[in-house]
């Protein structure tokens, strides 16, 4: 039971995985990468959490206060700007294909070319 | 109590992702995306990672949605049905998912205090931040002052995508016919979005340089800030058409502030420099050290939130003003 968090971790990895290689619509295979993604944000937050601990924020005079781990709150939280940055120039790059050959599914590209 | 609200939200979580991957409506799947999203929110909240979890309220549920909705009426909202190679799909996913699950066993406990992550450096931070800096938001010492160089790679990363963008997408070249569709006039004949988006605009700017410069005592910071006000420039942008946000805020005061707040966050490090110090030192900013260091860090999150507040804002405008031929 102490591992669920990343049971569900492995399970949002395998679904953003399986939509990225099984489907042909590019704007599907963006949305599996997403997942792909926040599965790996919900892993490094899971590791975060210590027992008792509470948000990394000091509150002077509670010396004996236990913190959760800030080093993997900052690896995420700047990965999840730079998430949307990177999807966005995916989908610009999607947006072109489609004005250049009118579809936006993978087989009907190739087929095309 | 909380394990019961986490076990709700992870099984909500997985439930969301396998509908967003089955529903063959796009527009649907982005919907659902945004679910997904604020309840990967919350599940960080309890996770003590209350930045993060600001942070992917503002983004992943706002400002990705938005982005990914412009997408879908620049393309289709249908995903055509195609038998695709589903068998080495499944095969991969359960080969992979196997082995993952396998090595999950020899992982630590959740909260276990002696697991390996919480050994290394993460004390040192926790022990040091009072001492050297003296903010309470260990999250925002970090990254800004301790692992300052990586926050600026990040930032970036944000501005190369920005200028990325505008490449793909920015305006036709000169010469290209140009067709321009009637001014959408967004959501002006609906009443209710009006009335109560109009109310919530200037609150949600508001609330967005609250959590800019309120970032050293609580949850929140220059990435989060820039989120959260582009995200309440895009509501207006709905609400009153894009050409109505940009003449609120032109695409110059849009560059301006990608490419001034990436410069301030360099520009630091180079004073730092000048000033005798290792590129972003900020301890030799002030005569005193622990000042220096408060002073760096307010002026590279304004940095950091002009960056990020207007490379969002940028993409936004590049997809809604791409007309659809």
């Amino acid at each position: 039971m102490e591992l669920l968090g990343y049971f569900v971790f492995a399970v949002l990895l395998m679904i953003g995985l399986y939509a990225v290689i099984s489907k042909v619509n590019l704007v599907k295979k963006l949305i599996g990468l997403s997942i792909f993604q926040s599965a790996v944000f919900l892993m490094y937050i899971t590791m975060d959490k210590v027992e008792g601990g509470t948000a990394p924020i000091i509150v002077k005079g509670m010396p004996e206060q236990i913190y959760s781990n800030p080093l993997p709150q900052v690896l995420i939280l700047t990965a999840i700007v730079v998430g949307v940055s990177t999807l966005s120039l995916g989908l610009a790059i999607v947006v072109r294909i489609n004005e250049s050959y009118g579809t936006i599914e993978e087989d009907e590209i190739l087929d095309a070319d | 109590m909380i394990f019961v609200f986490a076990l709700f939200l992870l099984t909500l979580l997985v439930i969301t992702a396998l509908a967003i991957v089955r529903s063959d409506n796009l527009f649907v799947s982005v919907m659902l995306t945004s679910i997904f999203s604020l309840l990967m929110a919350a599940n960080f909240f309890i996770l003590d990672a209350a930045d993060v979890a600001l942070t992917e309220a503002a983004v992943g549920a706002g400002v990705t949605t938005v982005i990914f909705l412009s997408a879908l009426a620049l393309t289709a909202e249908r995903e055509k049905f195609a038998h695709a190679s589903r068998g080495v799909a499944m095969l991969v996913v359960v080969v992979l998912g196997g082995l993952i699950t396998y090595a999950i066993f020899d992982a630590p406990r959740l909260g276990d205090p002696n697991a390996p992550v919480h050994q290394h450096v993460a004390p040192w931070y926790l022990e040091k931040t009072p001492e050297y800096i003296d903010i309470p938001n260990v999250v925002t010492a970090v990254l800004s002052s301790f692992r300052g160089y990586d926050t600026l790679g990040e930032v970036f990363v944000v501005f190369a995508a920005c200028i990325g963008v505008l490449f793909i997408l920015g305006p036709r070249p000169a010469g290209y016919a140009k067709q321009r569709p009637a001014p959408s006039s967004g959501l002006k004949h609906h009443l209710i979005p009006q009335v109560v988006g109009r109310l919530l605009v200037p609150f949600i700017v508001l609330f967005g340089l609250y959590v800019q410069f309120h970032g050293e005592y609580g949850p929140g910071g220059g990435f989060q800030a820039g989120a959260i006000i582009a995200t309440g420039v895009i509501l207006f942008a709905l609400l009153e058409g894009e050409s109505a946000a940009l003449r609120a805020v032109p695409q110059r005061a849009l560059m301006a502030l990608v490419i001034g707040g990436a410069s301030l966050y360099g520009g630091v490090g180079l004073v730092c420099i000048a000033l005798g110090g290792n590129f972003l030192d900020y301890s030799v900013l002030a005569s005193d050290p622990v000042f220096g260091q408060q002073l760096g860090i307010l002026i590279i999150e304004a940095g950091v939130g002009m960056a990020v507040c207007g490379a969002l804002l940028t993409i936004f405008h590049a997809f809604a003003a791409r007309d659809q031929s």
